[in-house]
This record gives C-alpha cells, sequence and structure tokens, in this order.
C-alpha cells in the first residue's frame, strides 16, 4: 500500500506545522512549567513528522535517523529537565514560568 | 709579545660584582673584603705583566697595538660588523694603569671608610661594577663598545652617587647625574651614527686609515662629528655647559667621590678626545671649540670654587676645572700633556678625595670648612699628605701636577695668538686654583678650632695606606717629564706638535712663571686666612654682587631650572599628562565606556529575565531566519546586513 498516493504529501507537511505551531504557541503562553516543556515535545514530534514524511517520499533512510537521534535527545532532555523542574519546585515552591526570574539579577 | 689575556682585565671585577652583588649579604664580611680587593689587584697584576712585556730590546718590534677580538662578531648585518675587540695600547695602558692602580688603593680605602656601612657589600659590588665598565670604555677597539663601557660607568656612576639613597638629595643627585649625561650621551650616539654612515665603521683604527687615506675629509661632516663627540664629552668630563651635575654628584660617599667623580670617569671624556684624536685633528674648528670650552670651564669652575664651604664641594670644582685644562690641552693636540694632566690629576685629586674622606671620616661626618680648623695635630698623616696634595695641584715644583700643569700651558703658549688667550686663562686659572686649595688648607688645619664638640680622631690604617702611597705618586708622579711620556704616547695619539718658536729658555721662563703665581695664589691665601682673617668677610662686604654671584655658582643652576627644566616640567604636565594622557587616552576610554553604557541602556531591557520573553525572541529570529530563507526577494534589508558582513571580513 503507497500511503502517498491515498493521501497527499501536503497533509503530512500542514500536520507536521500544525503540530510545530501549537508547540510554539503553546510554549510562549502557557504559564505552567509543566505545559510548556510537554510544548517543547510537542515541536519535536512535529518536526520529526516532517522527517519521516521526507523520508518516506524520496526513498532515504537518513531522515528515519534523524528521527531516531531526536527522539534519543528529547528522552534525554526529558529525564533531565523534569529533574530540573523537581529541583526548581523543591526551591521555589511554584512551577509558573513568570515567577522563576532569577537570569537576571 | 706573549699574550696577556685582555679581556680578564674587566671579567675580574665583573664576577667580583656578580659574586657580592648576589651573594654579599650572605657572605661573612671578610669574604666580602677579599673578594672586593682581589678584583681590582689581579685587574691590576695583569696590566703590570703588559708592561714588562715592554721591557724588551728597546729597538725590537712594538707589541703595541695587541689587539684581542672575540671570535664570534657582535653585530653583524650586512657591510656592517662590528666585534667586542679589546685594544692595548700606549694610550689605554696608561688609562688602564690609573684606572685599576687608583682604583685598587680606593678599594683598599673604603674597607676602612665604609666599615661601619650597612650596605657594605652592595657598596663594593657597585664598585667592581664600576671598574668592569671603566676598563671595557678604555679597552674598547670600537666606538659601540666604548660606548658600553660609556654607559655602564654611568650608571655605576649613579647607583653610587645614590647610594644613600634614603636621602632625597642623594637620590636626586643621582638623577641629575644620569639626566644631565643623557644629554652628552645623545652626542655621542649622533656622532656613531655619523661615522657609521661615512665610514662604514666604527673601529678607531679603520676610521684613523680612512681619514688618513683621503684628504678631503676636512670639515664639514668631520667638523660635525667632532663636535657630537665633544658634547659626549662634556657631558661625562662635567665641562660647560654640562658640569652641573658633578657638584651634586658630592653626595655620594667620598671614596666614590674620589675614584668615579675626580680620578678615572670624569676622565673618560678627555681619554675619548684623545682616542678618537684623528677626528679632531682634521677639524681645526671643533678643536678650536674643545680649547674655549676647556679654557672657559677651567676658569669658570675655579672661581666658583673660590667661596665654597663644603670641603667636597671645593675639591668638586677643582675636578672640574683640572678637566678643563685637559680639554684645553686637548685643544691645543697636545694630547700627550692632556692624558699627562690626567694621570698626574688622577694621582692627587683621588689623593686630596680622599683624605678630605679623611677628614670627614675623623669628623663623624662634617663637611663644612668653617666648622674645622686646627686640624694639623688631631690627624697628622692626613695633614701632611693633604699638603702633598694641594701643593701637587697648585702646580708647585716639583710636585707632579706642576710638570703636567706646566706642559699644558707651554703647549697652549705655543699656539698661535689664540693660545697666549687660551694661556693667559690657564695662568689665572693656576692662581686661582692655588688660592682656593690654600684656602681649604689653611680653613680645615691652620688655625684655631671652630667647634667646641669636634673629637677629631686619625683614620685607620687601612685609609692612612692608600693615602701615603698616593701621596708618593703625587711627589713623583710628574718627574717622568712630558717629553718622555708624550714619546711614549705618541704612537697612540701622534707626536707632540711641532712647537713653532718653542726653545728651552722659554720653557724655563714659564715654567718659573708658573710656579710664581701658583705661590703667589698661596701667599694670598696665606694673607687672607691666616694672617687677617677678617678679610675675606670684608671682601664679601665690599663686593656683595660679586660675592653672591660666585656663591650661587653664577645661578647656572637656576638658570638651567628656570630655562630648560620648570619648562619641560610645563609642557610635560600640560602636552602629555593633560593632553594626552587625560584627553586622549582618558577620552578615548570615557568615550568607549560612554558607547558602551549608552547602548546597553537600550538592549538591557532585552535581558528582562522573563523566560517567555527569550523564547518570543528566540521564535522570532527563527522566524525571521526561515523568511529570509524562502523569501529572499521580501528581505532585502538583509541583504544590505550581508553585505555589511561581508564588508567587515566575514
Amino acid at each position: 500500500m503507497n500511503l502517498s498516493q491515498e493521501v497527499p504529501l501536503s497533509w503530512f507537511l500542514l500536520l507536521s506545522a500544525a503540530l510545530f505551531a501549537l508547540g510554539v504557541i503553546g510554549f510562549l503562553i502557557k504559564r505552567n512549567l509543566i505545559t510548556v516543556f510537554m510544548s517543547i515535545e510537542l515541536m519535536l514530534n512535529g518536526v520529526n513528522l516532517s522527517f519521516v514524511t521526507f523520508a518516506h517520499q524520496w526513498h532515504a533512510v537518513k531522515g528515519q535517523i534523524f528521527v531516531f537521534f531526536v527522539m534519543l535527545v528529547a528522552a534525554a532532555e526529558a529525564a533531565v529537565g523534569l529533574a530540573i523542574i523537581i529541583a526548581v519546585f523543591r526551591a521555589r515552591a511554584t512551577l509558573a514560568v513568570d515567577r522563576i526570574d532569577l537570569m537576571k539579577l | 709579545m706573549n699574550v696577556v689575556p685582555l679581556w680578564l682585565i674587566p671579567a675580574l671585577p665583573f664576577a667580583g660584582f656578580l659574586i657580592n652583588g648576589i651573594l654579599g649579604r650572605r657572605l661573612p664580611k671578610w669574604l666580602v673584603t677579599t673578594v672586593a680587593l682581589l678584583a681590582p689587584l689581579a685587574s691590576f697584576a695583569i696590566v703590570l705583566t703588559a708592561i714588562s712585556s715592554l721591557l724588551g730590546p728597546e729597538d725590537g718590534p712594538s707589541p703595541f697595538p695587541f689587539v684581542e677580538t672575540c671570535p664570534f662578531p657582535w653585530i653583524n648585518a650586512g657591510a656592517l660588523r662590528i666585534d667586542f675587540s679589546f685594544v692595548l695600547d700606549q694610550l689605554s695602558l696608561v688609562m688602564l694603569l690609573v684606572v685599576t692602580g687608583v682604583g685598587f688603593l680606593i678599594h683598599v680605602y673604603s674597607v676602612g671608610y665604609m666599615n661601619e656601612d650597612e650596605g657594605y657589600a652592595r657598596y663594593f659590588s657597585y664598585l667592581n661594577l664600576f671598574l668592569f665598565f671603566m676598563t671595557v670604555l678604555v679597552l674598547a677597539g670600537n666606538a659601540l663598545l666604548m660606548f658600553v663601557g660609556w654607559e655602564g660607568v654611568g650608571l655605576a656612576s649613579y647607583l653610587l652617587i645614590g647610594f644613600w639613597f634614603q636621602k632625597t638629595s642623594a637620590a636626586d643627585a643621582g638623577k641629575k647625574a644620569f639626566i644631565v649625561n643623557r644629554i652628552g650621551d645623545v652626542g655621542f650616539l649622533i656622532a656613531m651614527f655619523l661615522l657609521l654612515a661615512n665610514f662604514g665603521t666604527l673601529t678607531f683604527t679603520e676610521v684613523a686609515t680612512k681619514l688618513g687615506m683621503d684628504p678631503g675629509w676636512n670639515g664639514g661632516v668631520v667638523t660635525v662629528i667632532a663636535l657630537c663627540l665633544m658634547l659626549g664629552a662634556a657631558g661625562k668630563s662635567a665641562q660647560l655647559p654640562l658640569y652641573i651635575w658633578l657638584p651634586d654628584a658630592m653626595e655620594g660617599p667620598t671614596p666614590v667621590s674620589a675614584l668615579i667623580h675626580a680620578a678615572t670617569m670624569v676622565t673618560a671624556g678627555v681619554y675619548m678626545v684623545a682616542r678618537t684624536h684623528v677626528i679632531f685633528d682634521h677639524s681645526p674648528f671643533a678643536l678650536g671649540v674643545v680649547a674655549i670650552v676647556g679654557a672657559a670651564t677651567a676658569l669658570f669652575a675655579a672661581t666658583i670654587g673660590l667661596v665654597q664651604n663644603d670641603i667636597k664641594r671645593v675639591l668638586a670644582y677643582s675636578t672640574i676645572s683640572q678637566l678643563g685644562y685637559m680639554f684645553l690641552a686637548c685643544g691645543v693636540a697636545a694630547y700627550s700633556a692632556a692624558i699627562f694632566h690626567l694621570m698626574t690629576h688622577a694621582f692627587f685629586k683621588a689623593l686630596l678625595f680622599l683624605a678630605a674622606g679623611s677628614v670627614i671620616h675623623g669628623l663623624g661626618g662634617e663637611q663644612d670648612l668653617r666648622k674645622m680648623g686646627g686640624l694639623w695635630n688631631k690627624l697628622p698623616v692626613t695633614f701632611v699628605v693633604t699638603t702633598v696634595g694641594v701643593l701637587a695641584i697648585a702646580g708647585i715644583y716639583p710636585f707632579a701636577g706642576f710638570f703636567s700643569k706646566d706642559a699644558i700651558l707651554y703647549a697652549a703658549y705655543l699656539h698661535g695668538i689664540n693660545g697666549k688667550i687660551l694661556y693667559s686663562v690657564g695662568i689665572l686659572t693656576a692662581l686661582l686654583t692655588a688660592f682656593y686649595m690654600s684656602r681649604l688648607w689653611y680653613l680645615a688645619f691652620m688655625g684655631k678650632s671652630r667647634s667646641e664638640d669636634v673629637h677629631a680622631h686619625e683614620s685607620p690604617v687601612s685609609m692612612l695606606g692608600p693615602l701615603v702611597i698616593l701621596a708618593l705618586l703625587s711627589i713623583s708622579g710628574g718627574w717622568i717629564g712630558v717629553e718622555r711620556f708624550g714619546k711614549f704616547l705618541a704612537p697612540s695619539v701622534g707626536a707632540r706638535a711641532a712647537q713653532v718658536g718653542g726653545n728651552p729658555h722659554m720653557e724655563l721662563y714659564l715654567s718659573i712663571f708658573a710656579v710664581l703665581v701658583a705661590l703667589e695664589g698661596c701667599l694670598i691665601a696665606d694673607k687672607y686666612y691666616r694672617r687677617k682673617p677678617e678679610r675675606p668677610a670684608r671682601l664679601a662686604g665690599a663686593l656683595p654682587a660679586g660675592y653672591k654671584l660666585l656663591a650661587n655658582k653664577y645661578y647656572v643652576d637656576d638658570i638651567y631650572g628656570a630655562v630648560v627644566v620648570r619648562p619641560l616640567l610645563g609642557i610635560s604636565k600640560f602636552l602629555l599628562e593633560w593632553v594626552v594622557d587625560v584627553a586622549l587616552l582618558g577620552g578615548l576610554a570615557w568615550l568607549l565606556g560612554g558607547i558602551a553604557v549608552f547602548t546597553g541602556s537600550f538592549l538591557r531591557r532585552w535581558q528582562s529575565g522573563n523566560l517567555r520573553s527569550y523564547a518570543a525572541w528566540l521564535a522570532a529570529g527563527a522566524a525571521a531566519v526561515l523568511l529570509y530563507l524562502l523569501f529572499p526577494w521580501a528581505t532585502a534589508w538583509a541583504d544590505s546586513l550581508n553585505f555589511i558582513l561581508k564588508a567587515a571580513g566575514h
């Protein structure tokens, strides 16, 4: 079964773009640190989708390998990021992004 | 000639300098003394072996000039090659004898004089350093190596004048000597540049050969070279107009004044003129300048010496005056007479300074002649040797000074019409010299003690020994006679100038006249300071303007202060401190800082600390890049940015 014959390529890309845009918007407007964090995952997966789409389209396996790398890095990032979030919560007793403003003294 | 290792002559004092300079404070005192005395003694011994090689058959081949060159060139650039080369000839031999011989005696004297001083090892390391540079200066076969010694003795002089640097006056005097000498050094440097440009060599013998080959070298650039050399010599040998540092140099320990500022270093200028005499011989004008500067300095310094009350300052002005004699001799091309006087002067002036040091030592640091008096029975040895020194410098027969001063005056007298004027100035100076030296003698040793709390004591043997030896030299140093001395020096400095119109009778009459003049000077001093001691004060009262002029040393220091130092300081203050430092450099710093602060006042709003604001800018930036990549036509401004980055070298 050839997916691209049934569903046009642009649909995959539009979905990918929509996922990425949702991730960006969520990253920018959400105030809870965990939600922001999830938005990043959303962006990564949006990108992943376009990687596999193009890999499938052009029969290039490189794109698929990139996806594995992205997933790997995302997993590592999730582990580190969650640890940081827990540490921040312990120290500040809040997860509101706007109140974590110690980067400017 | 059997080989004398010339390089050892400077190397040994240098080793002494290193040992005492680095380890001196940790070594026991006797070891410091041994090292310090062995170095000049060994150098002196080497010089003596060089003399012994002269004692061969008289008609045999002359061993001089004996040249020793380091196998490796010092500077080797294109056609220019400068070696570390030492030359031993009659001229440098005489100088070396004086430098190492008198130098050694003064080292011995210093053992007693500086015994109590905390900086004992430092003192001797400096003294050895001085001997190192002085022997390099004397032995140098080319002008550049001589310049090394030249600067080095200046450094040693600076260190030793400012030896008691805790005293502001001593530190200032050291600086003054160093800075005034720099002015002369500029002349020496320019002379070397001109030598290189015109002759392509700095080696003395090669310059002489090239000058001799081409009779066209007369006047012009040769005169300029000679005058520049004379400027250097005037700085080092304290001649007009650069003599002002020498009286202040008396702030140093007295043996230093004897060694550096009387016997050896200050004669380096005379030595340099004699060494480069070929250049001077080709420029009658420059020789005339040398003679006039010498005669003027001799008279000028002698008049100031009349009224000084510090025993060392009297001697300092007399040194300047005697150096003037030597330049006068150089100026009438009587180089052998100049070197002859240099040698005898080294003996009797070192003697006088060391005797003055003995007096100062005996009186616990008192230098004011007005507070001395009646010391002849308290310091008997010092009294006797000072008497010898005074008679020698006054030019009384048969003391050393008589022969050399007479040779100079006779050479001047025979030097045409102008020579008669130089001769008159010289005779007048001789009168003044005899007067002020006798004045010193009367004030210090005769009459009644003018200070109650003086418990004068004679100096230790280590100080009296050198005094006695120098006294013997001051008596006998001139007996060799300028004829034989000149004949010995002739291969180095040329035969004595043809003495037109000279005859033995005239020489005899002139000698008798000179001695009578000197005796007259002594008699006047006798009248003023023994028989009628109230006269000097009355005379000063009768001629207040003249006395003030002399007592203030013709206001030369004040004039230099007003004309040179103050404007220079003012310009430095205005131009360097205010314009360059504050306005330019400070302004630049403030401008850069201001730009950073100004732009920062806007840019820092970016750095809000708000995470979401950073994220928004990040997204906006990514969007902008994307936009640029996708729609180049819509982002013309980015092209211009790209252009700027390229122009900036990206």
